[in-house]
């Protein structure tokens, strides 16, 4: 095995390490914001390990294309964290939180009633 | 290299099959969408192995297409469906 080889396959064997890690996690945690944590993890660290792995052993052609992925996976995982935590918390899931500021900000805003929601 | 290859998808099949779990049980909505986020990145990585194992790189553009499908859906469920009796 080259040096190549061992980095991608330290690369490749710890990503999907992670991933069993985030699946874990994903049943033991409580709630939908904590098992957010865990899933949002993989999302870009998983593929950015996966990945690299995959750009070490291919042609540039493909690190280019696990680049163009790792890249919009970046992009868009925060804003999926950001509004499955919003539904969720709007929706009251989850054990009610300890100090909750954006409960008083959601109330006062009047952004409870869903009449703009045409569904 | 097969030996990693094949552990690799080993673990990633074991991470797909506790996702499942989840997704069954998850109680709410919100859990299931979570759960399908994860899904996703478990078959990005699913892709990214295959590409490597049969040493093909064009399959590496299917990893762009389910990235895409997964974070549409999951914002179209969000701001469509997810209707949680208060």
């Amino acid at each position: 095995m080259s040096a190549v080889e061992i980095a991608a396959s330290v690369l490749l064997l710890s990503g999907s390490l992670l991933a069993v890690l985030a699946a874990v996690g994903l049943l033991r945690l409580p709630d939908v914001a904590s098992r957010l944590q865990a899933a949002t993890k993989l999302q870009v660290l998983g593929l950015v390990l996966l990945g690299g792995g995959a750009a070490l052993l291919g042609t540039a052609a493909d690190a280019l294309k696990v680049l163009l992925v790792v890249l919009f996976q970046a992009a868009t995982a925060p804003v999926l964290a950001q509004l499955v935590g919003r539904a969720a918390h709007r929706a009251r899931i989850g054990d009610a939180l300890v100090r909750d500021d954006l409960q008083a900000a959601v109330e006062g805003s009047g952004l409870e009633d869903r009449s703009d929601r045409d569904g | 290299m097969t030996a990693v290859l094949t552990i690799t998808a080993a673990l990633l099949f074991v991470a797909a099959a506790l996702t499942l779990i989840r997704l069954l049980r998850g109680p709410t909505t919100h859990d299931r969408l979570v759960a399908l986020d994860l899904l996703v990145v478990v078959l990005l990585g699913g892709i990214i192995v295959e590409a490597v194992a049969r040493d093909a790189g064009a399959h590496l553009i299917l990893l762009v297409v389910l990235a895409l499908l997964g974070f549409l859906s999951t914002v179209s469920v969000l701001r469509f469906g997810v209707e949680e009796p208060r």
